[in-house]
């Protein structure tokens, strides 16, 4: 596990005045969040181009511009520093941000390049690096800028780390709060930057591991916190209310069914083990498809009635935008809010904080249309009002 | 304002008595006995009969039964070295959610009077007026403390009488031809667990709410949850932190504007008592704890009472019989002819000798003196709290609430456990070496890390919650300095660490002696360690 550095650096006193301009860097991991949707479960590695080849849509540039959005009235207080190109310099332009470009770049990016690009505004005294990606690029810049406290806008396929904000835009307003006139209305903690074995999850084995505490701004409702494992003292209660769902699932509707090991004791008892982390389908009591991805589901429920079924991740309280995006906002439209159903131990529901749950879709309107209080499964016939914020 | 632990007395040096005790079963010898009385004279034989005649054929036991054969020095010592290995049960005792009183010595040897002990409830009722006359006027003294319209005293405890209540809301619906569609009960995280529970047991579906970010649960979850389909709201008032919830009413006038009824879970009453009236916040419903709030013993103490109450529109679903007052007659009796009631819920009429109980306290300490004993219970606390918040390492529940709690306060060790590896079971444990018993936690599921939930209520001393207070400050020192005392206590109690591992498992576990020797004898006969098994 690797610790921090103290930089001199530091953006948790509140010295930074509004006449004073903060230096600031930027660094977009372009392909971040390509595996999501086409059911890769994350885009380390070879994933990217086998991302692109089924039909993935690059996004990360756009859900950072989400975010730096909430910037665009600091423009003239921040000293912007950003990777070349597609990695930052770019989206800055287009947005009219003032920025100074550290390196090159080329066409193709990788680990590497955000690492370089990281350690680079270490170099130029950079107080905080605002980067887009996932788990993989916490670590890059972790690592290529250890003490620079971080700010992660969520554009990846997993987000286990605790240096994410809630969204693009929670992200864009906690950076305004640590950058703009307000400074120390926000903590700042020691946050879990978290590693995970792409190659392992993609054969539906979670090997995580705490890589290293970053830095990092801290707003209790803007930032989520780091993935907690589920405790095994739920079983029962979700083993039971496994075996009650699935006989009480309707004949004729086909039943989507989400990531994680809670879904997966649902699937158990449709008589398969399913893909822990990827999206299977259901219909008259048995699994028909495995592992689908948005475009396949998309198919699957044209015209057909539908539900979808998930559960939440532990800690951080999403329950659609983190490691489940196949289960895409064009699918959330189609079912409505009717049609979904959250399945989640009664414990990972109260050791949430804040105690919420979280949605993060891509599309505001479908994230609109999911939030307030909805009913969550707990055991059979026990349930949790729980508030879903967009 | 931090208290320096020089305000604090010096804890003592605390080692209980250690008899290595066998379990009574054991100790049987064949022939011993406890006493043997001569054989009656031919002249009073002559007179009554045979002895064993007096009993009834159909009472009398074909085998005798299956007891330890013992003197009465071997039995008194017994329960004497049991006493001595649990503080006599006389430990300061600040169990939290459970408000634990001492039970006065004159209010058990009114229940030990033969005009009670020896009294059988299938007696003519013409027989038990005076039975019936201190049940009635205790149920007259809970109609006044709540404002309901009658009470019954049946339930064998707390959840018990949240049962009760399940029950009515289930026959209610039903005589009003809605309980296919009124199936869903509402309750809250920090209600006491047994509301949830007996909703389930009566067959309902279960809607919980959740804490919200300022502490309290949030009238919108409510609204969100209530619907057609709503039979009840079941909900504790101060809840199971003994936070307060100033929208009750509120809440109340939501759930009865839905068509469905309101009980209120009274089972932390003591910081509320005299200071609110159930039926006037608009509840259908409430619950007693007679075990806890009134008096009488609880646990190991004795046998416990949720007297339930309710409003005039339920009382024909009641528990029978009902014991009523015939103004005419000015004779009581006991009313079994109820079509609509959801029978019985505990043999007979319940544990009626703390009903006794319970009224002698109530009796003794007048309504003035009721509603003193909730100003100290929440004085008392406010008090604690701010001593226990000086103690590093121990922090407050839901810190962010500005309002006073009432007669307890949940409170965790954290940050302690964060800084030592310490936790609550450990430093529970430690304190049992100070002559303090070991604190209660928190009812599941927990929602604040290494909880505890001390209770000080009006009756213990501030000497006694001083030396709390100094036995819990102590330990947490003790974390730091000596880890590893801590982690393996207790050291001065008559049984040290236990191994909880088989604790959840049904193979192992035995409360009755014919479990212990079907599940476990064995395998300790086979270890040759059967003493150390126990």
């Amino acid at each position: 596990m690797r610790t921090p550095v103290r930089n001199a650096n530091k953006l948790s006193d509140g010295r930074a005045g509004p006449q004073q301009r903060v230096r600031v860097g930027l660094v977009i991991n372009p392909l971040a969040g390509l595996g999501g949707a086409v059911g890769l479960k994350g885009t380390d590695g070879a994933a990217a181009e086998q991302a692109l080849a089924l039909g993935a849509r690059p996004q990360s540039h756009a859900r950072a511009a989400r975010a730096l959005e909430r910037l665009s009235a600091l423009k003239d207080c921040i000293d912007l520093v950003c990777a070349a190109g597609g990695m930052g310099a770019d989206l800055a332009a287009s947005l009219g941000f003032s920025h100074r470009t550290l390196g090159s770049a080329g066409s193709a990016t990788t680990s590497r390049d955000t690492r370089d690009a990281a350690a680079a505004m270490a170099e130029a005294g950079v107080g905080l690096i605002i980067f887009a990606g996932g788990d993989g690029t916490a670590r890059d810049v972790f690592d290529g800028a250890p003490g620079v406290g971080l700010l992660g806008v969520p554009t990846g396929v997993k987000m286990h780390s605790g240096v994410f904000g809630a969204s693009p835009e929670a992200a864009g307003q906690v950076a305004a709060l640590v950058l703009g006139s307000e400074p120390a209305r926000v903590a700042w903690r020691e946050a879990e930057i978290m590693d995970i074995d792409e190659e392992a999850l993609r054969l539906g084995h979670v090997a995580a591991r705490l890589y290293g505490y970053a830095r990092s701004p801290h707003e209790r409702m803007a930032m989520q916190n780091c993935k907690t494992p589920s405790r095994c003292d739920d079983d029962p209660a979700l083993d039971a209310l496994a075996r009650r769902m699935v006989r009480e699932m309707d004949t004729g509707v086909l039943h989507v069914l989400g990531c994680g090991t809670t879904m997966r004791k649902i699937k158990r008892q449709l008589g398969g083990e399913g893909t822990l982390l990827g999206v299977d389908v259901a219909l008259n009591g048995r699994l028909i498809a495995t592992d689908v991805d948005e475009a396949r589901l998309l198919r699957l429920t044209g015209g057909v009635p539908f539900k979808v079924i998930t559960s939440v991740t532990g800690g951080q309280g999403f329950v659609f935008g983190r490691g489940n995006q196949q289960i895409s906002a064009a699918v959330l439209q189609r079912a409505g809010r009717e049609n979904v159903m959250i399945v989640t131990s009664q414990s990972k529901l109260v050791m949430l904080d804040p105690p919420c749950l979280r949605v993060d879709t891509g599309d505001r309107q479908v994230d609109a249309m999911l939030a307030g209080y909805m009913r969550v499964h707990t055991a059979p016939g026990h349930t949790m009002m729980m508030r879903i914020a967009a | 304002m931090r208290t320096s632990s020089k305000a604090l007395p010096t804890v003592r040096e605390v080692h209980q008595a250690r008899w290595n005790e066998p379990v009574v079963m054991e100790m049987g010898v064949p022939g011993r006995r406890g006493a043997v009385y001569s054989a009656p004279e031919a002249v009073v034989e002559k007179a009554v009969g045979k002895a064993a005649d007096l009993v009834p054929a159909a009472m009398r036991r074909k085998n005798r039964p299956a007891l330890p054969e013992m003197t009465e020095p071997d039995v008194l010592r017994h329960y004497l070295h049991l006493s001595q290995m649990v503080h006599g049960m006389m430990g300061v005792n600040l169990f939290g959610t459970c408000t634990m009183k001492y039970n006065p010595r004159i209010s058990t040897h009114l229940t030990l009077r033969p005009e009670l002990a020896t009294l059988h409830p299938y007696q003519p009722e013409e027989t038990l007026q005076g039975l019936l006359e201190i049940v009635h006027s205790f149920d007259l003294i809970l109609r006044e403390l709540s404002g309901m319209d009658q009470f019954v005293f049946q339930a064998a405890g707390g959840a018990g009488a949240a049962y009760i209540h399940a029950c009515i809301t289930r026959g209610y619906f039903q005589a009003k031809g809605e309980l296919a569609q009124r199936n869903e009960i509402i309750s809250t995280i920090q209600t006491h667990p047994c509301n949830q529970a007996t909703a389930a047991t009566a067959g309902f579906n279960v809607i919980t709410l959740p804490l919200e970010e300022n502490g309290y649960p949030s009238i919108e979850a409510l609204k969100g949850a209530l619907s057609n389909r709503t039979a009840a709201l079941m909900v504790n008032n101060p809840d199971d932190m003994g936070v307060y919830n100033p929208q009750i009413k509120d809440w109340v006038k939501l759930v009865k504007k839905a068509g469905a009824l309101a009980f209120y879970d009274h089972a932390n009453f003591n910081g509320v008592m005299s200071k609110i009236r159930a039926r006037e916040l608009g509840f259908d419903a409430c619950m007693f704890m007679l075990h806890k709030t009134f008096g009488g013993p609880k646990g190991g103490g004795g046998p416990a009472v949720g007297a339930y109450g309710c409003s005039a529109e339920l009382e024909p679903f009641l528990p029978k019989p009902i014991v009523r007052l015939d103004d005419k007659t000015g004779r009581y009796r006991l009313d079994a002819d109820r079509k609509l009631s959801v029978g019985k819920v505990r043999e007979y009429f319940g544990n009626l000798q703390v009903v006794f109980y319970a009224y002698a306290w109530a009796r003794a300490m007048g309504g003035d003196g009721i509603k003193e004993a909730s100003d100290l219970a929440v004085l008392a606390n406010n008090y604690m709290e701010k001593k226990l918040l000086a103690i590093p390492g121990v922090f407050k529940s839901q810190p962010q609430m500005t309002m006073h709690r009432m007669e307890m306060t949940r409170y965790g060790l954290g940050p302690l456990k964060e800084e030592t590896g310490i936790g609550i079971v450990e430093v529970g444990a430690r304190m049992t070496d100070y002559g303090v018993d070991s604190p209660w936690l928190s009812h599941e599921p927990w929602v604040v890390p290494e909880p505890f939930t001390p209770e000080p209520g009006e009756l213990w001393s501030k000497e006694d919650i001083d030396y709390w207070i100094a036995a819990l400050a102590k330990v947490c020192e003790e974390a730091r300095t000596n880890p590893d005392l801590v982690r393996t206590a207790p050291h001065n109690a008559a049984i040290h660490a236990i191994n909880g591992a088989r604790l959840d498992d049904p193979a192992w576990w035995a409360t009755t002696w014919r479990a212990y020797k079907r599940k476990q004898a064995p395998a300790a006969r086979a270890s040759g360690k059967a003493s150390a098994s126990r």
